[in-house]
C-alpha cells in the first residue's frame, strides 16, 4: 500500500513564489551599504556579508521553505514555515546591519536593498495565504496579530535592528516619532468619530424619508470623487477666511492649514460610507420585525435604539471599517497641509530623497491600517454570528 | 366588548375603510374576511391605531381609544402578524418578556409569565427560552409569535392573517390551538384572513368585507343559509355549502339519546367529519363519544342530513 506513488500536488502559488524569492536573491541586492543616508549606495548580496555557514544556513532553509512552499499542502505547517523563513531573513538583515557597521559610527546607512524587501513580500504572502486556508475564527485572528505584533515589537526594543537605517531614521526622530503617530491616530479616529455622530442621523433621515435618500447619497459621492490633495487644497481657502474673519476661531485652532482642514476633509470622507451602510443596514430589517414591534407598543424611539439600530450595527461597522483603514491612509496625504502625522516622514523623506525616512513614515501607517483591518474585520464577524 | 362606530379612512382621494359600524363582543372570536385590497387589514390596524382612522372612533368597554397615547394602547391589546415579526436579536423569552418589560413588571413576575406561556404552546422551557427565532420551526415561531402577544394578559388580541404563512397540517394545529387558548384565558380575539374556510372555523361570529364596507356581519350559518349579497354567496361558495354547514356543527351538539351503535367518534367532531365516517363505512348510526371516553348519545344519518339543508 504504502509504495504506491500518490498523486503530487504542486501548488501554483507556492511556485509562483519561490520562483520571485529566489529571482530576488539572485538579482536583487540583499542591502545597501551608503557612506552617508543621501549618498547612492553599493549593493552587496547575503553571501559578501554573511559569514560562509551563515549563507549556507540561510539558503539551505529558504530552499526547504520553497519546497514546502511548492509541495506541502496542510496549511498549519506552510505557516509555521513562512513565519520560519520570516524570521530567518529578519535575523539576516539584522545580522548585515551589524556586519556593515563600523563599531561607533553613525553616518553609514545600511539600508534593505529591493532583494530583501521581495523576499519579505514573497513570505508574508505565503503565511497570509496560508491563515486564509486556515479561515481561523475572529477570536484567532485577533491573536495571530497580537503575537505578531509582540514579537516584531521585541524584536525592536531589543534592538536587533538598530544598525539598519530605517531604526537609525527613527533614532534621530524618536520624540517627533510619538507625536506624529498620536496625530495620525488623532485625525483618523476624531474624524471617523465626528462623521459617526453626524452620519447616523442623517442615515436614519435618509431611511425614513426616500426623497432625500437619492439627493444625499448623490452629493456625498460627490465628495469621494474629490481626489485628497484637492479637497485638502480647497479647504484651506474657506477655513483661512473663516480664522481671518472670527478672532475666536483662529484662537481654536482653526485654520487655513494644519489639523482643521485636515480633520473636516477626513469628515467629509468618512461621510459616506457610513451613511450609506446606515442605510443598507436599516433597510434590512425586515417590515414584519418593525411592523410588530410598532403593534407592541414601541415608541419610534425604542424602535429605533432597541431594534432598528441594532439589527443595523453589522452592516454599520462595515462601513466604519471601512472609514478608518481609508482614513488612515488618507492622513498621510494630510501632511502636506501641516496636518502632521506619518506622511510628515514620507514627503520629508521625498524632499531629501532619503527613502528610509519616507519608509519611517509609510511602514508604521501601513500596519496601522492592517492592524485596525483586522481588529475591526473581527468584531463585525463577532457581531454577525451573534445574530444569523 | 368593542364598539366600532362609522370608522372610516381615507388616503387622498381613496377610501380604503368606508364607514364601517359594527360590536365585537367580549370573549369571542370574530373574524373579517376578504379579498385583498377590501380593507379588512386597515380596519383592524385601525383597532389599536397603527392606523389613524380620518373619521369615526373604537371604543373598548366604553373607552374612546383615542383618548390615550397610541403606545400605551397598544400594550394593553396584543397583536400578532404574519410571519411573527419575532425580534431575531432576541431569545424566545426575551421576545415573549418584550410587553410585560415595557410595562415595567419585575423580574420574577416576568420569568414566571414566561415560564407559564411556553408550557402553554408546548414548548419546553428549559429547550426553548434561551433560542433565537432562527434556530426553531415555522410552527414554533408562531406559536412565539401569539404566546408574545398574549404575555401582558390582554384582553384582546388582534391577529392579522397570523397563520398565512403556515403549511396546512401545522395551520391546522395553530388555529385549534387559538380555540383553545381563547377558551383559557377569554380574550377577546378578531382575526383577519382571506380564508373562508378559516373564518368559519374559527369565527363565532364572521364579518365579510368587500371594498371598505362591511357586506354581512353574522354568525357563519346565517352566511351559508342567509347570504346578504351576492359578493357573500360567491365568497362562501355554493357548490359545497351545505358541507360547510354540516362543519359548523359538532357532533357533541346534536347527539341524541339511544343504544350505542356503529362507528364511534369524537363529541368535538364535525357533523362533515361523521358524515364522512358513516359513508365510508356504510353505517347509519354513530356513537358520541366525550373527551373522557363516556357516551354522550348518537348520531343517525339522517339527523346529519336534515342539519345540512338549507331551512
Amino acid at each position: 500500500m504504502t509504495s504506491l506513488p500518490r498523486p503530487h500536488v504542486i501548488d501554483r502559488l507556492g511556485v509562483l513564489l519561490s520562483l520571485a524569492g529566489a529571482a530576488a536573491l539572485v538579482f536583487l541586492p540583499f542591502v545597501v551599504l551608503k557612506a552617508n543616508r543621501i549618498m547612492p549606495g553599493d549593493v552587496r548580496s547575503v553571501s559578501e556579508v554573511l559569514p560562509l555557514w551563515a549563507t549556507l544556513s540561510f539558503g539551505v532553509i529558504l530552499i526547504l521553505v520553497a519546497a514546502t512552499a511548492i509541495g506541502i499542502a496542510d496549511a498549519r505547517v506552510r505557516l509555521v514555515v513562512a513565519l520560519a523563513g520570516v524570521a530567518v531573513v529578519a535575523l539576516a538583515i539584522a545580522a548585515a546591519g551589524n556586519a556593515l557597521t563600523p563599531p561607533g559610527n553613525k553616518v553609514v546607512r545600511v539600508s534593505p536593498g529591493t532583494g530583501f524587501w521581495v523576499l519579505l513580500i514573497a513570505l508574508g504572502l505565503m503565511a497570509t495565504d496560508a491563515i486564509t486556508r486556515l479561515r481561523p475564527g475572529p477570536g484567532m485572528r485577533v491573536l495571530f496579530l497580537v503575537l505578531f505584533a509582540a514579537v516584531a515589537g521585541a524584536a525592536l526594543a531589543h534592538g536587533m535592528f538598530d544598525n539598519l537605517s530605517i531604526m537609525r531614521e527613527y533614532a534621530v526622530n524618536a520624540g517627533r516619532f510619538a507625536r506624529e503617530a498620536r496625530q495620525h491616530v488623532f485625525l483618523a479616529v476624531g474624524s471617523l468619530a465626528a462623521a459617526v455622530v453626524v452620519a447616523l442621523p442623517v442615515g436614519v433621515l435618509c431611511h425614513r424619508v426616500p426623497r432625500i435618500r437619492a439627493g444625499t447619497l448623490g452629493t456625498l459621492n460627490l465628495i469621494q470623487t474629490i481626489p485628497s490633495i484637492a479637497l485638502f487644497g480647497i479647504l484651506m481657502v474657506p477655513l483661512g477666511a473663516l480664522a481671518a474673519a472670527v478672532p475666536w476661531a483662529a484662537e481654536f485652532g482653526i485654520r487655513g492649514i494644519g489639523t482643521a482642514p485636515a480633520m473636516v476633509a477626513l469628515f467629509l470622507y468618512s461621510l459616506l460610507p457610513v451613511v450609506a451602510n446606515t442605510v443598507v443596514g436599516l433597510g434590512r430589517v425586515s417590515p414584519a420585525t418593525v411592523e410588530a414591534a410598532r403593534g407592541m407598543g414601541l415608541t419610534s424611539r425604542q424602535i429605533l435604539t432597541d431594534i432598528e439600530l441594532i439589527l443595523a450595527f453589522p452592516v454599520i461597522l462595515t462601513g466604519i471599517r471601512i472609514v478608518l483603514v481609508q482614513n488612515i491612509g488618507l492622513v498621510t496625504v494630510a501632511a502636506l497641509i501641516g496636518g502632521g502625522g506619518f506622511g510628515t516622514f514620507v514627503f520629508q523623506g521625498i524632499g531629501q530623497t532619503a527613502i528610509d525616512l519616507v519608509l519611517l513614515g509609510a511602514i508604521p501607517t501601513v500596519a496601522l491600517a492592517f492592524s485596525s483591518a483586522v481588529l475591526l474585520d473581527a468584531l463585525v464577524d463577532v457581531m454577525n454570528r451573534a445574530r444569523q | 366588548m368593542i364598539r366600532i362606530e362609522t370608522l372610516t379612512k381615507q388616503y387622498g382621494p381613496l377610501t380604503v375603510v368606508d364607514s364601517v359600524s359594527m360590536s365585537i363582543e367580549r370573549g369571542s372570536i370574530t373574524v373579517i374576511v376578504g379579498t385583498s385590497g377590501s380593507g379588512k387589514s386597515t380596519l383592524l390596524r385601525m383597532i389599536n391605531r397603527l392606523v389613524e382612522p380620518t373619521s369615526g372612533r373604537v371604543l373598548i368597554d366604553n373607552n374612546d381609544t383615542a383618548t390615550e397615547p397610541a403606545h400605551l394602547l397598544r400594550r394593553r391589546i396584543g397583536y400578532v402578524i404574519q410571519g411573527n415579526g419575532l425580534f431575531p436579536h432576541r431569545t424566545v423569552a426575551e421576545n415573549i418578556a418584550t410587553v410585560p418589560t415595557l410595562l415595567g413588571w419585575d423580574g420574577a413576575r416576568i420569568s414566571a409569565r414566561v415560564d407559564e406561556l411556553l408550557r402553554i404552546f408546548q414548548l419546553d422551557p428549559a429547550e426553548f427560552a434561551a433560542k433565537f427565532p432562527h434556530q426553531l420551526s415555522g410552527g414554533q415561531q408562531q406559536r412565539v409569535g401569539v404566546a408574545r402577544a398574549l404575555a401582558a394578559e390582554p384582553a384582546v388580541l388582534l391577529m392579522d392573517e397570523p397563520f398565512g404563512a403556515l403549511d396546512p397540517i401545522i395551520r391546522s394545529k395553530a388555529q385549534d390551538d387559538l380555540l383553545d387558548i381563547q377558551r383559557r384565558f377569554g380574550t377577546t380575539v378578531v382575526l383577519v384572513t382571506h380564508d373562508m374556510d378559516e373564518a368559519f372555523r374559527l369565527g363565532a361570529r364572521v364579518a365579510v368585507m368587500s371594498q371598505g364596507r362591511v357586506l354581512q356581519y353574522d354568525r357563519p350559518a346565517v352566511l351559508l343559509t342567509r347570504p346578504a349579497d351576492p359578493f357573500v354567496s360567491r365568497l362562501t361558495g355554493t357548490t359545497d355549502r351545505a358541507m360547510k354547514l354540516l362543519s359548523l356543527t359538532t357532533a357533541g351538539e346534536v347527539a341524541e339519546p339511544g343504544a350505542a351503535e356503529g362507528p364511534t367518534v369524537a363529541a368535538t367532531a364535525s357533523l362533515r367529519e361523521v358524515l364522512s365516517d358513516l359513508l365510508w363505512s356504510g353505517a347509519q348510526v354513530a356513537t358520541v363519544l366525550n373527551a373522557d371516553g363516556t357516551p354522550a348519545g348518537r348520531v343517525t344519518m339522517a339527523g346529519i342530513l336534515a342539519h345540512g339543508r338549507n331551512s
